[in-house]
């Protein structure tokens, strides 16, 4: 009853963090965003057209989104999997292997690429083996698709994790006193409340593939055409002073990316909404 | 009542086994599928880890030490320490700033600054680097005033200290956002309410809280801050001795077919890597060792 008359805002500081935070935000972010995009208006439309529908941009568009797709769905089977594993059972060195997937996060891209390229060459411990099946993978797009499996892979598994450990073992416990299978329950009970967060998971894996360069670069080789992703094209526009061409896509990419970060928001909040 | 249900079960192992099995897979499905996915675990996580490190002193320390302790390596590194001087304390005080205001404080718009914050995170580092060319580079926006005034943004570290306290912003917020929303409000009021003032409620009561959360986004910030790469590769211009952060040397080395030295920089940055999953994973223990009380929803 005392606590009811206490004033509204005892909590001070609303105007000191509020206002460094949205100072901080507009002059390192938002302006600075907002100058890309007020740059591409000023183009004319024909010449924003021609950079970005010029069939070797076209080419990198296909292989940056396909690719990520690719890696994507491969760190959906995989990274579900190992959620699985590592929440439902035990085994040694279980807490090692949980720590170690957050390593392609602050893995530096740089040696990521290094280490995945020497790994890969025709002579490394793994692509020596894969010659003998003519598999080529560095500086291939297999390579490309290589690079973003290893950067997306926290994503899906670290989505996953929460959800399945908050899961009732009730539920299960209900499906096969019913009569369900193990498989039946997995797939008609486990699998649905898991949908939300596998879908957050893919879309936060497949977003993060899509910008991804410092891994990317060293294993592709950046063929024109052929192994050339679409933020490599953007820095090499850059190198030759065509601001006008790398701006134009730079825009298209920074337009996918806003939209993969609505789907993810609506995709978190339906998961959020599904955990109630 | 439960007993009466399974009194049958308890005294039939072929039952007992089969109820074992309804909500639990038989020991050779889980053996599949852990070898499954530690397999996968090992081809992806292992394996690069392993050839850096391997590549990094399969000729011994001392060609390691050759290549750590060499003038041009020494540049980047000691760039590459100046940058996360500036960059972190400032994404610091970002961080605690953006979570104090949205942990404490009710007000319109919330979600949306919480996704502008998140925003960074989702764009490609290359875009953020060419943003700030096309602001500051000879042809961009301001490019001319700079020049007229003597001044250089773009291929030089300033630059290099903008993209990547742009590409490293969300990290220490994102990560006492949601410590800070958890743990609510009331010990700050209490505080208040007895008298302490503003920062010393902050000091006392908020900052022994969210030490272990802190300290890991500010881990988490500087390992991301050393292995920026896109964006700066963007502005930098990789002048040798001048503006190559680590990974950019890194680059350059590869590139120059010196992969040992390559390797051994790489291994630098590996190190702290494998220190920021290690402080992560003892955060959680922590979190976890004092979450049993509250665990009831």
């Amino acid at each position: 009853m005392f606590l009811a008359a206490k004033p509204k805002k005892v909590i001070p500081g609303f105007g000191l963090t509020m206002g460094f935070t949205l100072l901080y935000l507009g002059f390192i972010f938002l302006i600075p965003v907002g100058g890309l995009l007020l740059y591409t208006s000023l183009m004319s439309w024909d010449d924003f057209w021609k950079a970005v529908s010029h069939p070797q941009v076209v080419a990198s568009y296909r292989l940056s989104f396909g690719a990520s797709l690719t890696g994507a769905t491969i760190n959906l089977i995989f990274g579900s999997l190992v959620a699985w594993v590592l929440v439902r059972y035990r085994f040694p060195g279980r807490k090692i292997v949980d720590a170690l997937v957050d390593l392609p996060f602050a893995l530096p891209t740089a040696v990521a690429g290094i280490a995945l390229v020497t790994l890969y060459a025709s002579t490394g411990w793994v692509g020596q083996y894969l010659t003998l099946f003519d598999i080529k993978v560095a500086y291939s797009q297999i390579g490309v698709v290589i690079a973003l499996t290893y950067i997306g892979l926290p994503f899906v598994v670290r989505t996953v994790q929460p959800v399945l450990e908050d899961l009732e073992a009730e539920r299960e416990e209900a499906s096969a006193s019913l009569g369900a299978s193990r498989f039946t329950t997995v797939r008609r009970v486990i699998l649905p409340a898991l949908l939300p967060a596998l879908l957050t998971g893919y879309a936060l894996a497949f977003a993060r593939a899509v910008g991804e360069y410092g891994s990317v670069v060293f294993i592709s080789g950046n063929m024109p055409y052929r192994t050339e992703i679409t933020p490599l094209l953007i820095v090499s526009k850059a190198e030759q002073y065509d601001y006008q061409g790398a701006a134009a896509i730079g825009t298209v990419m920074l337009v996918a990316a806003f939209l993969l970060l609505l789907l993810i928001n609506g995709l978190q909040w339906w998961t959020q909404r599904r955990g109630l | 009542m439960t007993t009466d249900i399974l009194t049958p079960v308890v005294g039939n192992p072929a039952l007992a086994a089969r109820w074992h099995r309804a909500t639990d897979e038989p020991a050779w499905v889980r053996l599949i599928l852990i070898s499954v996915a530690l397999g996968f675990l090992a081809l992806f996580l292992v394996l690069p880890l392993a050839v850096v490190l391997y590549g990094a002193f399969e000729q011994g320390l001392q060609v390691w030490w050759a290549a750590v302790n060499e003038p041009d390596a020494l540049a980047a590194i000691r760039l590459s320490l100046l940058v996360v001087l500036i960059v972190v304390p400032i994404n610091l005080v970002f961080g605690v700033s953006a979570a104090w205001a949205i942990a404490k404080f009710e007000f319109r718009g919330k979600p949306l600054l919480i996704s502008l914050i998140d925003m960074p995170f989702a764009i490609s580092p290359v875009v953020v680097g060419l943003i700030f060319v096309i602001l500051f580079g000879s042809q961009g926006w301001l490019g001319p005033w700079l020049a007229a005034h003597d001044m250089r943004i773009i291929f030089a570290v300033p630059g290099i200290v903008i993209v990547i306290a742009f590409g490293t912003m969300p990290f220490i917020a994102r990560e006492l956002i949601p410590l800070m929303q958890q743990q609510g409000k009331e010990e700050e009021e209490a505080s208040l309410t007895l008298g302490a003032s503003g920062w010393k409620t902050f000091w006392y009561v908020t900052l022994p809280n969210i030490k272990w959360g802190l300290i890991y986004g500010v881990i988490l910030c500087n390992a991301r801050a050393l292995g920026e790469f896109g964006a700066v590769a963007v502005v930098s211009g990789r002048i040798r001795g001048e503006t190559n952060t680590m990974p950019l040397h890194i680059e350059v080395l590869y590139n120059e077919y010196m992969f040992t030295a390559a390797f051994a920089v790489s291994s630098l940055l590996t190190g702290l890597a494998l220190v920021t999953i290690v402080v992560k994973s003892f955060v959680e223990w922590l979190d976890e060792r004092h979450r049993p009380a509250s665990n009831t929803h």
